[in-house]
């Protein structure tokens, strides 16, 4: 597009889990996200609290529009969508934003967009890089999903290659950082120590890596219980815990499965380019790592930075944009949160009579 | 004045716009699970059906519960939200009061009594259907039979459990026709009504997890 300002104006609303996400972008462009995270309230119960994230969103939702609109510089009625995460999450979670963006997008008289929580992970990407390479390969990784994914249009086709069968690779991290009480969330600590510790120091298990084992999917939970047990063995014998040591170790074996499945998958699928999404995307050796063998593959790596790899409402805005910008049909205002949500269902179109219908509702905006 | 009033606390989906005067149209379906699904597309047929845009309307009055909190942040979220959208006023109301108006009652006492689930009721003393005696409480009902042993009793919670409310009856749930009629009652008397904040009653069930389970055999 010649002109910046023909691509679509798009606010998007996120709720899955513990953060209040609200981002504004302009096709690629971001303009504004702005986060609300109820993280702290959360950190003393040592994971998240369904009532206690959905009670938070409530409160923080219009304050945190406003900031949003603020930041951008632009007023709601120049706006050309809502999008919304309508899934995977925690179902309550979900449905404050699901509520919150069917009533703005209706008073504003916008088409509404039900968006999957996994492809706007993906999709943020466009705002840091550029529009996606097609195909792409994703590697989403957070304290909720672990997945290894291959889109050709994010908008209509993101086909799962790989998840986690037990935990996701976060969670680990959680864990392992509660047994060495080193506090909740245990992703960003357990990054610290490790800088200071031997990744080779232990040999812990790398879940998932044997000749018959399914080529793309992962486990942790082994790992986990390693970890565990490897501790205690410490403590018993009155040892001290070498925590850093630990950590790194601990840490490497994530990251050394996640990076090798990750480059596996594209060099099995032919596809040159990996993008790394998700909390846990923000972890330094998993970047460096992930740096390091793509390179040595001839892989081009794409990792947003850690603020927009963690949950946001810019994320979903971004995708909201891609499916205005690709005509996609709105979502109805029967819309619901949907906390199972497949991956394979990037939005959530409504009936032709709902489409309609939008057009029907906004038509002041349309010509105002 | 149009006033859009909306209640999401009870397994009502329950919308209605008054004009100041009389409840011009509204919708109630009862549905438990689908508050979230049912409560936009009953607030587009109802300004529908009057013929209205939501830019028409002056103000918003939602029900603040007490109430199951799924579906009670439905409505209240949407009422927030269309506040914002429209620069117009929010109000609350407790969502108990709307079914003692509704109850109709000039001379009481009597109890309002939702399903709180998990065998408890939400519920309130009324002097009559304008005037709430106690703040509304979470119990269960054995629990608070001597509150309310022999007068007569509205709302699911009443009718759920007839051993403690034997005198009860109609109306079941809560109507937006009623919140927006006592909504403009109060206003027109220059009233302030609360703020639309949800009455939860309940902390957030949230157990602090024991220490992390040791994986060491035996
Ligand atoms: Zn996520």
């Amino acid at each position: 597009m010649a002109d910046s300002r023909d691509e679509p104006l798009v606010l998007g609303i996120e709720t899955s889990c513990d953060e209040t996400g609200v981002g504004i972008v302009r096709g690629t462009t971001l303009l504004a996200d702005a986060v609300a995270s109820s993280v702290d309230e959360h950190a003393r119960f040592g994971g998240v609290v369904p009532e206690v994230a959905s009670r938070a969103h409530l409160e923080a939702m219009v304050p945190t529009i406003d900031r949003a609109l603020k930041e951008a510089g632009v007023s709601a009625r120049d706006l050309d969508g809502i999008a919304v995460t309508a899934g995977p999450g925690l179902a309550g979670a979900l449905l404050v934003g699901v509520s919150a963006a069917k009533a703005y997008a209706y008073a504003l008289g916008k088409p509404l967009y039900g968006v999957n929580h996994l492809a706007s992970h993906i999709c943020v990407d466009q705002l840091e890089h550029g529009a996606l390479p097609e195909p792409t390969m994703a590697l989403l990784v957070s304290g909720g999903h672990s997945s290894l994914l291959l889109s050709t249009d994010i908008t209509s086709d993101v086909r799962p290659l790989g998840a986690t069968i037990d935990d996701a690779a976060g969670e680990a991290f959680d864990k392992i950082a509660r047994v060495l009480n080193l506090g909740f969330p245990g992703g960003p600590v357990i990054d610290r120590y490790a800088r200071e510790g031997d990744p080779d120091a232990i040999a812990f298990p790398r879940g998932l890596t044997g000749p018959r084992d399914p080529a793309y999917d992962f486990s942790f939970s082994g790992l986990k219980t390693s970890v565990a047990r490897w501790i205690e063995a410490k403590r018993a014998a009155g040892e001290e815990v070498p925590v850093r040591d630990v950590a790194a170790s601990f840490q490497e074996a994530v990251v050394d499965v996640l990076t090798r499945k990750a480059v596996r998958a594209c060099k099995d699928e032919g596809v040159d380019h990996l993008m790394i999404g998700g909390g846990v995307a923000a972890n330094t050796r998993l970047r460096a790592m992930a740096q390091e063998r793509c390179e040595a593959a001839g892989i081009r790596l794409r990792v947003p930075r850690p603020k927009l790899c963690t949950d946001n409402g810019a994320m979903v805005a971004a995708l909201g944009a891609e499916m205005v910008a690709r005509n996609r049909a709105a979502s109805s205002w029967d819309l619901s949160a949907d906390s199972s949500l497949p991956v394979t269902d990037p939005h959530v179109p409504g009936t032709d009579h709902s489409h309609d219908h939008v057009h029907e509702v906004s038509k002041e905006n349309l010509y105002s | 004045m149009l006033l859009l009033a909306l209640d999401t606390a009870t397994p009502a989906v329950t919308v209605a716009l008054h004009d100041g005067t009389d409840v011009i149209a509204s919708s109630s379906q009862v549905d438990a699970r689908r508050h979230g699904e049912l409560l936009l597309p009953a607030v587009d047929r109802v300004l529908a059906e009057a013929g209205l845009e939501l830019d028409a309307v002056t103000g918003i009055v939602v029900g603040i519960g007490p109430g199951p909190y799924t579906g009670l942040r439905v409505g209240l979220m949407t009422a927030d939200t269309f506040g914002l959208a429209l620069g117009i006023p929010v109000h609350g109301l407790c969502t108990l009061d709307g079914l003692a108006y509704a109850a109709d009652i000039e001379k009481g006492p009597f109890v309002v009594a939702t399903d709180a689930r998990r065998k408890e009721v939400y519920w309130a003393r009324y002097a009559d259907s304008r005037t709430r005696l106690t703040d509304p409480a979470v119990d269960r009902p054995a629990d608070i039979a001597d509150r309310v042993a022999g007068l007569p009793a509205v709302g699911a919670g009443a009718l759920l459990y007839p051993e403690t409310f034997p005198r009860a009856h109609e109306p079941e749930h809560v109507s937006a026709a009623a919140l927006a009629a006592l909504a403009a009652e109060k206003l027109a008397a220059g009233e302030e009504l609360p703020a639309p904040r949800p009455l939860y009653l309940r902390r957030p069930d949230a157990q602090v997890p024991k220490n992390y389970k040791v994986v060491t055999p035996k």
